[in-house]
């Protein structure tokens, strides 16, 4: 699975899925979108109280489950933890600010592309620049440190709140918050998408596949086998969309996204450089968690809570554009992840 | 024998490692590589491969590894 061809059938899932979804009920251009979909999971709990975008995803909760279970079986299951988890925590946040302004995680940001929304170009120069800043980083010898081997029992703790949230989706009690219009209130079918986030988790898990990872490894060590995969899944998606009349080319009046070409690039930058950073986008951050790597998890609750500020202080951009605030958290972010990427090659150096 | 650690550092970490160390060998110089995961000792693996080397991979049980590699 880990070959060419693993990556390139997981991209085709993902790709197949990502449209099919949309056919089924999700939002446009949104079959999947990790960051979309963690902030829906935000609001559904009350992070947040942006009323069009609450929903418990099962896509994010098969994601984890699936990438468990195969790790499980597979024996790859194993529980480390200890690789600077605060400075994880933060990176993650401005991954996900990123995201909210650009509207969509890098996978999402593909997505869109394979929709016609051109905006998202905009999104993947972005992405692409701040990748390689990223890997600049890397070369220079920046770290977040190694992990360890941990308590067992750590490893679980996120599957299983995933397990929770799956039942409170399905038994839906008063206290968890469903939109009621919106693109929250757009989804498949529950039982589809879990079991459409469980195939995802299985194969992501196997094949390792990375948004970030691909531009990272094509500059730093001229290895294409991980792009191989991002550029799976727009063709696949691409394909499924014409199929499904869902193509759409053009700047103007596309779903979940603006034409504010500065900040789709720097939303984007941020997202890719904090990525890199953190060692891949937040599909396999997600995945990791699922595998039992705590500093992944970690990392899942970071973007959890940068979905909910992101909306409670009006950062998140809308289709009419981006706040001032937005704009100025994302600034704001580079320079954070920049002085945490600058202080940790210092002492990676003196040590 | 340049020994290299790379166990728990998160992706792509090893890899880098494992160029910086490998850029400076001579045709048959070997290096040790000390790997800690399942994904790292596919990833220096193949990069190593892509590099002209020979990797050979030792299981040192508790899922770590020992990459040998030299340089052809």
């Amino acid at each position: 699975m880990n070959d060419k061809k693993g990556i390139i059938i997981t991209g085709a899932v993902i790709g197949l899925f990502g449209g099919l979804l949309v056919k089924l009920g999700n939002p446009l251009n949104m079959g999947i979108c990790v960051a979309c979909f963690i902030r829906d999971i935000a609001g559904s709990i009350g992070l947040h109280r942006a009323g069009v975008v609450q929903y418990l995803r099962p896509e994010i909760l098969g994601f984890v489950l699936g990438a468990f279970i195969i790790a499980r079986l597979t024996g790859e299951f194993k529980v480390t933890g200890g690789s600077s988890p605060i400075s994880r925590f933060v990176i993650a946040m401005f991954v996900m600010i990123g995201a909210l302004v650009f509207l969509g995680c890098p996978l999402r940001m593909v997505l869109r592309l394979a929709g016609g929304d051109w905006n998202a170009i905009l999104g993947i120069v972005g992405f692409v620049l701040g990748v390689l800043v990223g890997s600049q980083f890397l070369k220079k010898g920046f770290t977040l440190g190694r992990s360890y081997k941990i308590n067992k029992t750590s490893g679980y703790i996120l599957p299983l709140i995933m397990v929770l949230f799956l039942i409170l989706r399905v038994i839906k009690p008063g206290f968890i918050i469903f939109s009621e219009s919106g693109p929250g209130a757009a989804y498949a079918p529950w039982i589809i998408a879990l079991i459409a986030g469980l195939v995802i988790g299985i194969f992501a898990q196997r094949s390792r596949i990375c948004m970030a990872g691909g531009i990272r490894d094509l500059y730093l060590i001229r290895d294409n086998h991980l792009i191989t995969g991002f550029i799976s899944i727009f063709v696949f998606a691409f394909i499924i969309n014409l199929i499904f009349g869902n193509f759409n080319p053009g700047f103007a009046g596309q779903p979940a996204a603006h034409t504010d070409w500065l900040w789709n690039l720097l939303g984007m930058f941020l997202t890719g450089f904090g990525s890199v950073l953190l060692g891949g986008c937040p599909l396999r951050q997600t995945i990791l968690a699922g595998e039992g790597n705590t500093d992944s998890a970690v990392t899942f609750f970071g973007y959890l809570v940068g979905a909910a500020i992101a909306h409670n202080f009006g950062l998140a951009a809308s289709g009419s554009g981006v706040s001032f605030a937005g704009k100025f958290a994302v600034i704001f972010g580079i320079v954070v992840v920049g002085l945490i990427g600058i202080s940790s090659i210092k002492l990676s150096r003196s040590n | 024998m340049l020994e290299v650690d790379t166990r728990g550092r998160s992706c792509p970490e090893p890899v880098i490692m494992t160029k910086n160390a490998v850029s400076g060998l001579q045709k048959e110089d070997s290096i040790k590589v000390l790997i800690g995961e399942e994904v790292a000792k596919e990833n220096v693996g193949r990069f190593a491969r892509n590099a002209g080397c020979e990797v050979d991979i030792e299981e040192k049980g508790n899922e770590e590894y020992e990459l040998i590699i030299t340089k052809k």
